[in-house]
């Protein structure tokens, strides 16, 4: 289904998909640069939706009859697509959540729970978003254990030999991002994992930013587990995935505990569902998987590798030109970095920016991105972020730029 | 651009890059402190009351341009007026941000931040210092002397 990967990227023509590109924003064609906060949606997975609602819908793995099982195997279709979407071995390996927030919450809760005691340590990054430190710091504060944090350098860079040296028999965990949501970074997640297993170390990966940008397959980076949210990959919101190998999904005890994920009920005991099924308690979001399966199929058909390539020529492009300007600065400037273009402006802060730009029908995050600590490591209270997803054009970055100009021109 | 030019008019922008009494006033007895999580602004005000009169002010933190104008305009308001009145001018200054009434001259320099009623999201950037400010009139506490 993929189109070749050495096919043209007609932008133009992917733009037509997204309903929400073709109105106007103050007066003004909208430049939607907050991907990396949420996706737009394509007609595709809008259609799916209500298709879902208008023709098939019944609650799964319930009813005798045609509508459940349709509904169910709608259901069903959709894990098989994340599945091959992240390069797994087996459909049981992934689990539905809500986002990847939720699948680290049950990763810390589960394993976690069961693996990490007085004394044990988790590692995590400096540049993580706050869903991939706080499970981790509560784990810890309950447990007792210590939360350990590998360094980053002032360009935005993993300090892969310091985190090498933070790796003990005391380790229990390593989790960290695949690409940065704050500045960009891609992590060298390949080396991570090989030094976390080389002393037995499970390998936890952040995806939310790096599915929706590049081809990503859990089996070739080696890790443990690995998460992302639907939203950002053009889905819709309410669902998201983890992968994890199937033996620590068997070994694992429930998240959370209920309808669907039991194999049988009685008030003395009760014994659990097969893998998925026993982390996926009560009615599902099966609207949620449904869409994210129409979201998967349509990056699959535009191909990954072609948007990674569209993503970085215009990452390029920004930068080039955000460099132009005198007054700008670029935080994160990591040798390889995905999607995301994080700047402050001399003498105006953030917000200041967020708003001059609105003005200008331009939609950019100011704030601390989820990412305190990362924030505190730059010295930093804040920055702008541009963030690109597969629809934005050369054009949406020049007007970026003549905004800043703006900007600049305002405060002087 | 006149929306905009209405939010950042040049007496803000002259207040968020030279701001009025700033710091610590020696004889404050008075301090709270206040943030929005939201965009990462925090701000300090204190203030020394003596027999119901506000008689210094000052204020320390980082935000952005509405706020750290919003602060310093806000410490050059309410010097040398009563608790009370303090109130009733921060009732006055929220309704006319939020645009609940209109401005008039009982705001004096203040009728500057008129433009932020175009600009819902930025209300909470204008009256960040003045709730803190009221934080520190009710609360208030002693300044720690450390």
């Amino acid at each position: 289904m993929s189109a070749r990967p050495d096919a043209p990227y007609d932008v133009e023509r992917v733009r037509k998909d997204f309903p929400i590109l073709q109105r106007s924003m103050r007066g003004k064609p909208l430049v939607y640069l907050d991907t990396a906060a949420s996706a737009q949606k394509p007609q595709a997975v809008i259609d799916a939706i209500v298709d879902l609602y208008s023709k098939h819908y019944a609650n799964i793995h319930r009813g005798l009859y045609e509508l459940s099982e349709t509904s169910t195997r709608l259901f069903d279709e959709a894990r098989e697509k994340v599945r091959r979407l992240l390069g797994a071995a087996d459909a049981r390996e992934i689990v539905f959540t809500r986002n990847a927030t939720e699948a680290i919450n049950l990763v810390a809760a589960s394993f976690g729970r069961t693996h990490v005691g007085p004394g044990d340590e988790v590692l995590i990054t400096h540049l993580e978003h706050h869903a991939n430190i706080v499970p981790w710091q509560q784990l810890c504060l309950e447990k007792d254990a210590r939360l350990r944090v590998a360094p980053v350098s002032d360009a935005g860079e993993l300090r892969l030999e310091e985190l090498e040296r933070m790796i003990s028999p005391r380790t229990k965990l390593v989790a960290l991002a695949h690409v940065s949501n704050a500045l960009g970074t891609i992590n060298p997640v390949r080396e991570v994992v090989a030094l976390a297993r080389a002393h037995g170390v499970p390998v936890l990966v952040d995806g939310a930013q790096a599915v929706p940008r590049f081809p990503v397959d859990v089996r070739a980076l080696g890790c443990d587990f690995y998460v992302f949210s639907g939203h950002k990959l053009y889905g819709p919101t309410g669902i998201g995935a983890l992968w994890a190998r199937a033996e620590h999904l068997e070994a694992m005890p429930p998240y959370q505990t209920g309808g669907d994920m039991i194999s049988s009920v009685s008030f003395e005991k009760t014994t659990w569902n097969k893998i998925p099924h026993k982390f996926e308690a009560g009615t599902p979001d099966i609207a949620g998987a449904v869409g994210l399966g129409a979201a998967i199929d349509y990056v699959s058909a535009l191909g990954l590798e072609r948007i990674a390539r569209h993503e970085d020529d215009l990452l390029a492009h920004g930068t080039r030109l955000l460099g132009e300007i005198p007054e700008v600065r670029i935080v994160g400037t990591a040798r390889r970095k995905a999607g995301v273009l994080s700047f402050v402006v001399e003498g105006v802060h953030p917000h200041d920016v967020g708003t001059i730009l609105d003005q200008e029908g331009i939609a950019i995050r100011a704030g601390h991105h989820c990412a305190q600590p990362l924030m505190d490591r730059l010295g930093l209270p804040a920055t702008a972020r541009a963030s690109l997803g597969l629809y934005n054009r050369s054009e949406d970055l020049e007007r970026l730029a003549a905004g800043l100009r703006k900007v600049v021109e305002m405060f002087r | 651009m006149s929306e905009l030019r209405e939010l950042y008019q040049t007496m803000i922008l002259d207040h968020y890059k030279r701001p009025r009494n700033r710091g610590r006033p020696e004889a404050a007895d008075r301090r709270a402190a206040g943030d929005n999580p939201l965009c990462g602004d925090k701000v300090t005000v204190f203030a020394r009351v003596k027999d119901g009169v506000v008689t210094d002010v000052g204020f320390e933190g980082s935000g952005c341009a509405i706020s750290t104008a919003s602060a310093s305009l806000m410490t050059e308001s309410v010097k040398g007026r009563r608790v009370e009145e303090v109130a009733k001018l921060f009732d006055r200054f929220h309704e006319v941000v939020t645009g609940a009434s209109e401005p008039g001259s009982d705001l004096g320099k203040l009728t500057v931040f008129v433009g932020v009623r175009e600009f819902p999201m930025r209300v909470k950037c204008a009256t960040l210092a003045w709730h803190t400010l009221r934080a520190a009139l009710e609360g208030g506490g002693a300044v720690s002397t450390e």
